[in-house]
Parts: structure tokens; sequence; C-alpha cells
């Protein structure tokens, strides 16, 4: 691959409906992601299921539609459909230890419905470990469930915060294969401008995400923390898109009016300002809200900014890009992420959520914990929940928990 | 014969039962010792280096310490293994190389490395693309780094000639134990649940040259034992680890005999050998890519697991399976209902036992384990 075409931010076209709230149009741009899907589909086009840190620009490149389960999985279980399909995968023998994401995914797959987020059913399948070791045997189970091909690519943990030469060699082989395959899959052969055209959109849409999630470091904030959750959807399913480049450009351009007119979507106090670790219990987004907009705590920083913002500008950039996920990084280089968006968002706590579903994730929090409290200086509390299965969350002992790192913080605030 | 044959399973059983004198006895030789996490660690580059490889599969008990870096919700063989580690007891070791096939293992080896500073740690990401060339290379050139750091810790380098005499060695020692495994399944009455256990278990702990020798002595003597009808029913088991002398003992009052397994720290990990006619460390790297039917690595083939535990069900003319499911063990998990669903459609009955370090009392098993044994009784 050439160096990538970088200039599409400055070529790019002002949103053709500016009055429209960039809210409106990025959920605009899912839906059109799940659309398109089902047209293909219609038109008897293969279609794919993908790993959100698959490299979603190949696939794009050779103009295969696909969606994305986890984004699904995360739909479903906001709109309370997570225990109905969690219970319909234990059923199917899948235990409840397992990530609720994969229990949901299964079980739309094995046809237990879904009209909250649904989808076609894949004809191929798109594997990426980066995230974790638990999605290779989720798409095996998909890919067994509908006698349909799987694409893996495997990204090694790493370590160290480099990743070395042979990681490089390795990772690019799988490219390769994986190019051919779905060369097979979709009927076309790859082409090398459309790939740097669609690794341009990537990295616009990158940086105009890290824009829009840059606007956190503003005291007060103009926006709520909590509303980068809700648009982490587009930079999983569309990040290769122009339109969802456009809509966090204007995103952003929102943000930055807001701080000229000294508002912002966090419509409470700002007493306290936090980061959010963890991806957040779906189910039970409003209890989470609750005790937080009572106490004035916005959250300002979530690792989703740095996790999903990635730049490159050649295909050893592009792996390593891929090399970093949120679960594929030593410790170091996870504490490297969260304490530098900490401090640039001037946070005074962090709240922990040790996520049942994702064992990589919480895996080390402890010692982050620990690493937080000493390097930032901040209150650190943790709670139990799920991205996904509301069975394993407590409100009574979330608040408890929010109610003690309020006191932390407001102890810290005046000096004690 | 049987006396014979008993002598050597209490050896086994010493050996199996008491990991720390082992250890104790390979300083007290002048050997360095070398920790390994399952899955998969390269153990004949240790033994390569003139270092003894020791099998880290955790202990009986529950974690306390550990806890201090990991929520309740993780397997206890990591967290033992990070206890023991934690409590000093591995203060030993020259090293460790930690492996991180699974969830579990992936935050674990970063707990270890920032929290035994005394040990260095031997980090380990096996390619699950293992198959293609590319792959091969890839561990090959890991295999090599890994090697590195042993010769660095053992402070003598690895010559050709000491790594493919490592590989034959093993070899040897695998062979031994697949006979075993094979004739313990057709002999019973004279090495039982618990005793076989040992015997598999031990090898973690022993130099593989001492105990391939005793296992030797003990298949020819079983061998040359005559055939006897069992009187109890006979089952494959399945599942990462299974070594409580307390659920096994159930096994054997109950007369369910083991004739064959899908155990990780018994039969899965020596499937394969190496070969021994190439250069030593491609010949370890196509060992690790023809490793298959584990629920910790990729399948290229997507379902080739199940098939493989039927064939192994009528190749040792076993009755059923029992699973013996590691309570948060996420791999067998998913994988467990494709393995239902292949041995419903081959008509093999199969029973689900949850399984891990902390478990004292198996009261709960014992009752499933009777209903099971009456259910293949009356099927026989």
């Amino acid at each position: 691959m050439t160096e990538l075409k970088n200039n599409a931010q400055s070529n790019a076209a002002p949103p053709a409906e500016t009055e429209k709230p960039a809210k409106v149009w990025l959920r605009e741009v899912v839906e059109k992601v799940y659309q398109d899907a089902w047209d293909a589909k219609e038109r008897g086009e293969p279609v794919g299921w993908s790993a959100s840190k698959f490299p979603a620009e190949i696939a794009e490149t050779l103009g295969l539609r696909v969606c994305y389960p986890e984004n699904q999985a995360a739909a479903i279980a906001a709109k309370h459909g997570g225990q109905r399909m969690c219970e319909y995968a234990e059923a199917l023998g899948y235990d409840n230890d397992i990530c609720g994401y994969a229990r949901i995914s299964l079980a739309y797959a094995a046809g237990a419905g879904g009209d909250e987020r649904p989808m076609p059913q894949p004809d191929f399948v798109l594997c990426c470990n980066n995230i974790c070791n638990c999605m290779t045997k989720w798409y095996e189970n998909l890919a067994r469930m509908h006698d349909i091909p799987l694409i893996m690519i495997d990204i090694p943990y790493n370590n160290t915060d480099e990743v070395n030469e042979e990681n490089i060699t390795y990772i690019k082989a799988q490219f390769d294969d994986a190019i051919k395959q779905l060369e097979e899959i979709s009927g076309r052969k790859f082409d090398e401008d459309k790939f740097a055209e669609v690794c341009a959109n990537a990295n616009r849409t990158a940086q105009a995400w890290l824009k829009a999630c840059s606007y956190c470091q503003y005291k007060p904030s103009p926006l709520s923390g909590f509303d980068l959750f809700n648009h982490m959807a587009d930079v999983v399913t569309a990040r290769c898109r122009k339109e969802s480049a456009e809509a966090f450009e204007a995103l952003a351009e929102e943000y930055e009016r807001n701080v000229a007119e000294g508002k912002s979507t966090w419509r409470y106090d700002e007493n306290h300002r936090i980061m959010f670790e963890g991806i957040p219990c779906w189910p039970e987004l409003q209890k989470l809200f609750k005790p937080l907009k009572e106490k004035g705590i916005n959250t300002t920083a979530v690792v989703y900014a740095p996790a999903f913002g990635f730049v490159y500008n050649n295909m050893e950039e592009m792996i390593r890009a891929y090399c970093k996920a949120p679960n594929s990084v030593c410790l170091e280089t996870g504490v490297e992420w969260r304490e530098g968006i900490c401090r640039e968002n001037k946070v005074d706590g962090v709240l922990v959520h040790y996520n049942r579903s994702c064992k990589p994730w919480s895996g080390y929090m402890p010692e982050m914990e620990r690493r937080f409290r000493k390097n930032l200086g901040v209150g650190v509390v943790g709670f139990d929940g799920d991205q996904a299965d509301p069975r394993n969350f407590s409100e009574a002992q979330y608040n408890t928990r929010v109610q003690g790192l309020f006191e932390i913080m407001e102890a810290q605030k005046k000096g004690e | 014969m049987s006396n014979k044959i008993e002598n050597l399973l209490n050896r086994f059983a010493e050996a199996a039962e008491q990991p720390k004198r082992q250890l104790d006895a390979h300083i007290a030789a002048g050997k360095k010792v070398i920790g390994c996490y399952p899955y998969y660690a390269p153990e004949e580059l240790v033994h390569a280096t003139g270092m003894v490889p020791m099998g880290l599969w955790g202990k009986p008990g529950s974690p306390n310490k550990a806890k201090e870096y990991f929520a309740s919700f993780y397997c206890s063989l990591v967290q033992m293994n990070l206890e023991m580690a934690l409590s000093g007891e591995l203060d030993q070791l020259s090293g460790v190389i930690h492996s991180t096939l699974c969830d579990t293992l992936r935050p674990g080896s970063q707990n270890f490395r920032i929290a035994i500073e005394q040990i260095p740690m031997i980090f380990l990401a096996h390619p699950q693309n293992r198959k293609p060339d590319y792959g091969k290379e890839y561990t090959r050139v890991i295999y090599t780094k890994i090697l590195n750091q042993l010769e660095d810790i053992a402070g003598r380098k690895a010559s050709p000639e000491d790594l493919a005499k490592a590989i034959r060695v093993f070899n040897r020692s695998r062979k031994a134990r697949r006979e075993f495994v094979k004739l313990a399944g057709q002999h019973p009455e004279l090495v039982t649940a618990v005793q076989r256990s040992q015997v598999l278990k031990s090898t973690f702990f022993m130099e593989k040259s001492e105990h391939t020798a005793w296992l030797e002595e003990l298949n020819q003597l079983l061998a040359a034992a005559p055939a006897v009808d069992w009187p109890g029913v006979k089952i494959v088991t399945s599942g990462i680890i299974a070594d409580s002398p307390e659920l096994l003992g159930i096994f054997d009052d109950l007369k369910i005999a083991i004739v064959a397994d899908d155990i990780a720290h018994e039969s899965r990990a020596i499937r394969i050998d190496a070969a021994e006619d190439k250069d030593p460390m491609e010949a370890l790297a196509e060992q690790f890519a023809e490793q298959d039917q584990d629920p910790l690595l990729y399948d290229p083939a997507i379902n080739s697991r199940p098939p493989h535990i039927v064939e192994m069900v009528r190749q040792s003319g076993a009755q059923g399976v029992v699973v013996l499911m590691m309570t948060f063990c996420d791999p067998e998990e998913m994988e467990y209902p494709s393995l239902m669903k292949g041995l419903k459609e081959a008509n093999i009955p199969l029973l689900k036992i949850g399984y891990d370090h902390q478990i004292k009392d198996f009261g709960q098993a014992r009752t499933s384990l009777e209903a099971f044994a009456d259910v293949l009784s009356m099927r026989a």
C-alpha cells in the first residue's frame, strides 16, 4: 500500500444539513450501515458479521456490507433485551459466565429474534481477537451454526509498549490472506486506490472522533461524557465511511459552539469530573446516570477515545494500530492511555466497572486502580456490573460506591 | 507383579502429591527450575538449556493474596498460581514461562510480571493462525526469543544437539504417557482413577527421563497383565484439569473407569510429537501448528473437536463422557454446546460436573456420578 490520502479533511464538504443536530446525524449513519446490509442481503450479496476491531478497511474496499455483533448486542441490551437473549443462549448450553455480548449474538444467530436491533444473518464472519480471546470461539460458533466461512486475523497479546517486527510480519501475512478470502467471497478484486480512499476516510473519522472527545478537556465540559458512549456506535460500525467523519466533524463543531456559548449537553452542576473505566452497563444506563447527575459528577474521560481514535499513514502503521486495542496492550500502555486522558480532561475521580462479561479488561483493574491512586492522586472506586446482562448489576451497590467516590472527591476538594 | 505395579504407582503418587519435595531435590542437585504455565509451553527449550521445567497448574485451595489482583470471577488455576508466587512458594524458580491463550492468562501475565519481581517472567503469546507457513515462522521466532531468555537464565547456550536431544527426551515421555493412558484404560483393576492422575501429574514435577524410565517399566508390567472384565462402567473425561484425589476417589468408589481423556493437564498436551529429523526450532513450531481439537486453540476446521471426542469414545470402548467444567473457563464453556450436540447425535451420554481448585466438598458430584453410572450400566 502506498502512502494514504490524508488530505481528506481539508477537502471535506460542509455538512449538507447543518441544522440537523450531530447526534441525529450520527444515529442515521449507523442506521444506514444496517440498512445497507439489509439491502445487500436483498440483492443476494453476501453480508458479513465483524468483530469491532477487525480491519474494517478490507471489507469496505471490496464493497462488502458488514454488521457488528458487539454493536448489536449493546443496542439490544440498552433496549432491555439482554436478559432475554442471554437466557436463550443459556438454554442452548452457553454458560452464564460467558460474555454477555457473545451470548446475545449467539442467541440471535440461533434464531432468538432481536427486534431491538435486527440485522441480516451472516454469510461470512470476520474475527479479530485483538480485543479478546473469547472472540475466537464466539466466531467459530457463529461459523458453525451457519456453516459459513470464518476469516481469522490473530493479533497476539503484547507484553510491551512496542509491537515487535515478527508480529508485523505475521499480521501482514494474515491481512493478505484475508484479502484473498474476501476477494473470493465478494467476487471483486482488491483495488489499491479504493483502499487508500477507505483508509483516508477511516483516518478522518478517527481524527474527528478524537477531536470531539478532546472537548472534554474544557472546564466546564461542553458535553456529558456519556454522550461518547452513544456515539461509539459510529466509530465501531462506520469508521471507513465519509458520512461518519462528517458527522463527527459536525459534533466537534457543536462542542466548539458550546464552549463559545457556555453551553453543555451536561445539564447539571459539574462539581466533579471522573473517568468511567470500562464498557457501560448498557441495560442500566439510566441507573448509572442517576446518582452522577444528582451529585453533579460529569464523566469527562472514557478509554474508548484513544482505543478507537487511531490514525495511520501506511500499512505497517495500520497493523500497529490494530495491535493497540484496549485488551491487547500491556498494563503499562493501558495505564498510560488512561492517565493521559485523566490528566487532559482534569478528572478528580475514577469509577471502575468490574465488568462480569469482560475478563481481559477487568483482569488488571485492581493494579490499575492502585496506579491511578498513586500516580493521579485521585479517588478510585469500583463496582460490579455487566455490559449486557442486567442480572450482574446491583443498583444499591453502585449507588453506595458512587456515594463513596463522591465523598472522597469532596474531601479532596476541601483539602482534607 | 501387582506388588511391583503398586510400588511404582506409590512412587508416582509421592512425586505428584509433593511437588515441593521435587523442587527441593532439583535445586539440591544444582539444577535451575523454570515454572511453566498452561498451555503448550515449549518445555523442550527449558530442558535443552540444562534446566528443569515444572508445570504450574495451581493447587487446591482458595486465593487470598491473589485477590489483590483478580476479581472473584477468574479461574482458580491462574489465581492459585499467582497465590503461590505471592506467598513465596515459587521463589526457588529461576523463571516462569507465562502463556496467554485465554482471557484470564492475558491479564494474568501482567499481574504476574508486576507482582512477582523476584521471578523473571518469560512471556509467551502463541499464534492462533499457527498452521500456515507464516504462523509456523512466527512460532519459530518467538520460541527462539524464549530460548534466548532461557539461555540467559541458565548461563549457557543450547546447541542444536541439546535441542534435538530434548525433543527426543520429550517425545519418549509423550509416547510413554500415551501408552500408559491406553493401558490404564485397559486395566482399571490395577490402576485406579486417583493413581492414573498421579502418574500423569507427576510428569510435570519430575525430570522427564526419570519419569519416563519409571513409566516404561510400569507400562511393561501393565501390558503383561491378563485382561480382566471390568465390573463397572467406562468413561472418557474432558476438561482442563482433573487431579483432585477426593473427586477421583469417587470415580473409584463407583467403579467408573477413565479409559481415555480430553484433559488439558493430561492427554491434550501429549498428542503431538516434534519431528526428530529436522531443525529443532522448526520441529517445535510445527508441533504446535499440528495441535488441534482444543478449546484453547482456534479451529480452522471450525468444528473438529466433537467428532474427535466421539472417535475417542468409540476407540477406547467408553460408554459416556464426563466433562469436568473448570469454573470461569470461557473457552471450555464456549465449546460445550457443540460438544453436547456432537455427543447427542452420536448417542453418547454426557455428564457435566463443575470443577475447580477451591471445591472441597464433592458431594453433589458424587450424586451426579452415581446416577450417571446407573444410566451407563442400564445401557450396557
